[in-house]
């Protein structure tokens, strides 16, 4: 076996990552991953906490340095000028360059830019890579207020970790409330009133004009497009990402925001594929977006992926939509479809603890259960799924709904709650009853 | 990744722990009791019982007053921020100092008890400051074992306190540790403090064999046997704990329901030693010696205990090279002693504080061995919704990579795991449960290396 046979994996994230690991699993074929950003894969969502001293960055490497070698997988940490798909092979910066049979281009993510006066000061910068991590390490130390303009999950997490070093922080969103393209109103202002109890400050409907800077090129205020000024000696700008496609030539490779896939995740190139973040599916299924930067379908494209390169053609189909997060202390999941426009869907439930921190939304369409939204209460996706997949009436899911609680044992359970609310709003009464016990497996999307 | 070498990650620490004025105030009333403490041992308050007593309710109110306004203040979450960066959490300076002390204190306890003021013709020194409290309560003068007793209670009842209050928001971690508090306070001190005050055999009704290694010793069984209905009551409650409780339990809850819910060293370990937890080792070769060591004790304290009872049976100590009574003390020293005292937990601020647990008590490894084969207790996950972040992993004490297995989305059925439910307390996305569901047992392979064919290249 030579190494023009091998598979070349460009990016060394989640994607890339679970591409080599099921390759390897069912083949023997030369597995290289070529990363410039670090040696060894690592869990970008785990960054904030080495920035909040939970872990440290050797805590978020997932696998100890003899997996690679116990498992034949080749790292290089080296930047990938080109690619030339006539030769089949990829140019490095260092002048190397490597064969292969089939590519995979895993280039992830790059934050999105404001494009406004001021963002190349010192202390302004988006959070995504691991030396985004260690600009703001330097560039936060001893300061006292930052601006952070986007409310979306990467906003809260960088303010979460200012937060946590005593860094008082305003939170400036462009909307009218916080992340208002996944959540409902409640959900919203839950947010919103738990960043309010811990002192920082949300101005809606606010965006950066410019940004002021000192004699040393260093940020010291941010200019609103109302006119106000806010002194700062740092500003987060996190409002959203785009494929990171810049700076990788390969003639006729055909890329609209990013790279174009079909269901087999193969760009318009042979033996090229692209998987998780930079990759925009041509035809996505029903209720799922071209471009899904997070975790989940990163692992679930490398997964996929692997099957097809090991001659074992597999469409990819992600199954139902989840997600899950953590605003500052309240996590949230969501299984399947949510829509954040409508407060109250007129079959479904929206249940909210007395004390404001928890809750749980189903979602209905004709009586149907089409999905689930928590905050602060952990339900188990098997279950979930499950009760999608089936179109199972609401009443059913309400009669069994304790069957889906996934938060820690002796943890209270809120079933009769959110029945109540229903059996109130309808006027019919529901008899709470055991779900039948299933294990099946739901979707082509396990985890292993 | 340009591993550890970045200076940004070291050079640079935050700063942290800057104490509020009422936490300051705390920290005053603690060093006062503690320094009541050791002029108490120069014995210049005579057999006067308050000086004592106060002191200790000093230190109380010191600690459970600091831990109280540690998370008052904090809305009910995960408050781990600083871990890693401050010094006492950290390996640094400020630990070693720590890790020295506790150590210097067991030496002194395990081999040097004169030096606490241990004296057959009356006690001077620490010994002696606990002299009055211990003639109130069992009407004998204190040992070096009530001192000790006296204050690893107190440690677990105030650490226990502030642990409540980090977890108000978990009630599993809120019952466990009432749970360990209750337990410590109620049969490992009261009670057997008591039986002795009533001259009756004594005993820590929940310190089982073989964590007990000394209940099957001639010295034991003769006292037990030989004291009525309450000696022949203990001695067939530790049996059946052994037999018939601890295997039942066992196959229900896991190995938890013991380490984690009832035992003193998990207890001490749970509370005290809860600012230490994520220093565990969790690599691969930590795991590999892990299992190797504690089984090790294990058969040697069966063997040890299988000669013990021959000689009591025969009054024959020598089976081979071997010689009974040689053996059982080479196991107290370096067992009973050495490894679950001045390592166990002298090593806390180093290497986590469930080094004794993991590697060395053999109770943990029966439980473990039944857990891992025969009990319905797993930590399941939560449809691959892991991001591989590692702090379950992080902060697991007993050092399981439980990440390795959350982000396959495999049940974890570890022998090792105590079930203190941590990690699914600091998971971000709520992946991982505690659950006794139906029995199953897990492959035989490593499970942490993705299927290599052995196939040559």
């Amino acid at each position: 076996m030579t190494s023009k046979d091998g598979v070349v994996i460009i990016g060394n994230g989640i994607a890339g990552t679970t591409a080599a690991r099921h390759i390897r699993k069912q083949s023997d074929v030369l597995i290289t991953m070529i990363s410039s950003e670090a040696t060894y894969f690592f869990s970008r969502p785990a960054l904030m906490y080495v920035y909040m001293g939970h872990i440290r960055l050797q805590d978020t490497e997932p696998y100890e340095s003899w997996f690679w070698k116990k498992n034949r997988i080749t790292l290089i940490q080296d930047h990938v000028l080109s690619i030339d798909p006539a030769q089949k092979s990829v140019a490095l910066s260092s002048g190397n360059s490597i064969p292969y049979r089939t590519l995979i281009l895993a280039t992830g993510s790059e934050p999105r830019k404001l494009n406004i006066p001021g963002e190349d000061l010192d202390g302004v910068t988006g959070l995504y890579s691991l030396h985004d991590l260690q600009y703001i390490e330097v560039q936060t130390q001893n300061i006292k207020e930052a601006v952070i303009a986007g409310g979306g999950l990467i906003g809260i997490e960088l303010t979460e970790m200012l937060y946590s070093r005593g860094i008082k922080v305003t939170l400036l969103i462009r909307e009218e409330r916080f992340y208002d393209t996944v959540l409902p109103m409640e959900e919203s202002r839950m947010v919103e009133r738990h960043l309010e109890e811990l002192g920082i400050e949300v101005i809606p409907m606010t965006e950066i004009r410019f940004i002021e800077g000192d004699t040393l090129g260093r940020i010291q205020a941010i200019h609103t497009q109302h006119g106000d000024r806010i002194e700062c000696q740092f500003a987060g700008i996190t409002i959203g990402v785009r494929p990171n496609i810049a700076g990788l030539h390969c003639p006729g490779l055909a890329y609209k925001s990013g790279y174009l896939v079909d269901q087999f995740l193969q760009t318009n190139l042979p033996g090229i594929f692209a998987i998780g973040d930079c990759a925009e599916l041509r035809n996505p299924d029903p209720d799922r977006k071209a471009i899904e930067p997070v975790w989940y379908t990163g692992r679930m494209m490398g997964e996929t992926v692997a099957s097809t390169i090991c001659g074992n053609p597999t469409e990819y189909h992600p199954g139902y939509w989840f997600n899950s997060a953590k605003f500052f202390n309240i996590e949230y999941q969501v299984y399947g479809k949510i829509d954040p426009t409508i407060s109250s869907d007129p079959s479904g439930v929206y249940w909210e603890h007395p004390e404001g921190c928890r809750s749980i939304r189903i979602n209905a369409t004709h009586d149907k259960v089409t999905g689930f939204l928590l905050m602060g209460i952990r339900f188990r996706k098997e279950v979930c799924e499950h009760w999608i997949q089936d179109q199972t009436p609401v009443e059913r899911v309400l009669a069994q709904l304790d069957a889906a609680f996934f938060d820690s044992e002796f943890s209270a359970r809120y079933g009769h709650e959110v029945r109540r609310i229903y059996e109130t709003r309808t006027g019919r009464s529901i008899r709470p009853e055991m779900m039948p016990i299933q294990r099946k497996r739901i979707g082509m999307t396990s985890a292993r | 990744m340009p591993r550890h070498t970045d200076p940004s990650f070291s050079i640079i620490t935050p700063e942290y722990g800057n104490l509020t004025a009422g936490q300051k105030v705390f920290v005053l009333l603690a060093i006062a009791g503690v320094l009541l403490l050791v002029m108490g041992t120069s014995g210049t308050y005579g057999p006067s019982i308050w000086p004592l007593m106060l002191s200790l309710l000093l230190i109380s109110i010191g600690i459970t007053g600091f831990g109280y306004l540690q998370y008052r203040t904090k809305a009910p979450g995960i408050h781990n921020d600083g871990v890693w960066h401050r010094n006492l959490t950290s390996r640094g300076l400020i630990s070693l100092g720590l890790a020295g002390l506790l150590t210097g204190f067991y030496i002194l306890l395990y081999f040097f008890p004169s030096y606490l003021g241990l004296r057959a013709d009356g006690n001077h020194g620490l010994i002696g400051f606990f002299d009055p409290l211990s003639l109130w309560i069992k009407r004998q003068p204190a040992s070096q074992w009530f001192v000790y007793g006296v204050m690893y209670t107190l440690a677990i009842l105030l650490f226990g306190f502030k642990f409540l209050w980090k977890y108000r928001h978990i009630r599993y971690q809120q019952l466990r540790t009432i749970s360990v508090m209750f337990f410590q306070l109620c049969f490992a001190f009261i009670l057997p403090e008591w039986m002795e005050r009533l001259n009756r055999p004594s005993m820590d009704l929940k310190n089982m064999w073989p964590l007990n290694y000394s209940f099957f010793f001639e010295w034991n069984l003769n006292d037990l046997i030989q004291n009525g209905t309450w000696g022949l009551f203990m001695l067939g409650w530790g049996i059946a704990l052994i037999l018939i409780i601890s295997p039942v339990l066992t196959y229900f809850f896991g190995k938890r329901w013991y380490c984690s819910w009832v035992c003193g060293c998990g207890g001490l370990a749970e509370t005290a030693g809860d600012p230490f937890r994520h220093l565990s080792d969790k690599s691969l070769r930590a795991w590999k010696i892990e299992r190797w060591m504690v089984h090790l004790v294990l058969v040697i304290v069966v063997v040890m205990t299988a000669m013990v009872l021959y000689t009591y049976v025969t009054g024959n100590s020598r089976i081979l090279f071997l010689d009974s009574f040689q053996l059982r003390s080479a196991y107290g020293f370096f067992i009973g002693a050495i490894f679950s005292g001045v390592i166990g937990v002298g090593f806390y601020p180093l290497l986590g504080p469930r080094v004794w647990c993991r590697f060395g008590c053999p109770m943990a490894a029966i439980l473990g061995l039944q857990q891992r084969f025969f009990s319905r207790f797993r930590i399941s996950t939560n449809g691959g919704q892991c991001i591989s972040c590692g702090n379950c992993s992080v902060y697991c004490e007993m050092g399981i990579d439980v990440r390795q297995y959350a982000q396959r989305g495999q049940d974890i059925i570890r022998a090792s795991c105590v079930g203190c439910g941590i990690c699914a307390a600091v998971c971000p996305r709520g992946v991982l449960k505690l659950e006794n569901g139906k029995i199953r047992i897990p492959e035989l392979k490593d499970p942490f290396v993705a299927k290599a064919s052995t196939k040559g290249e």
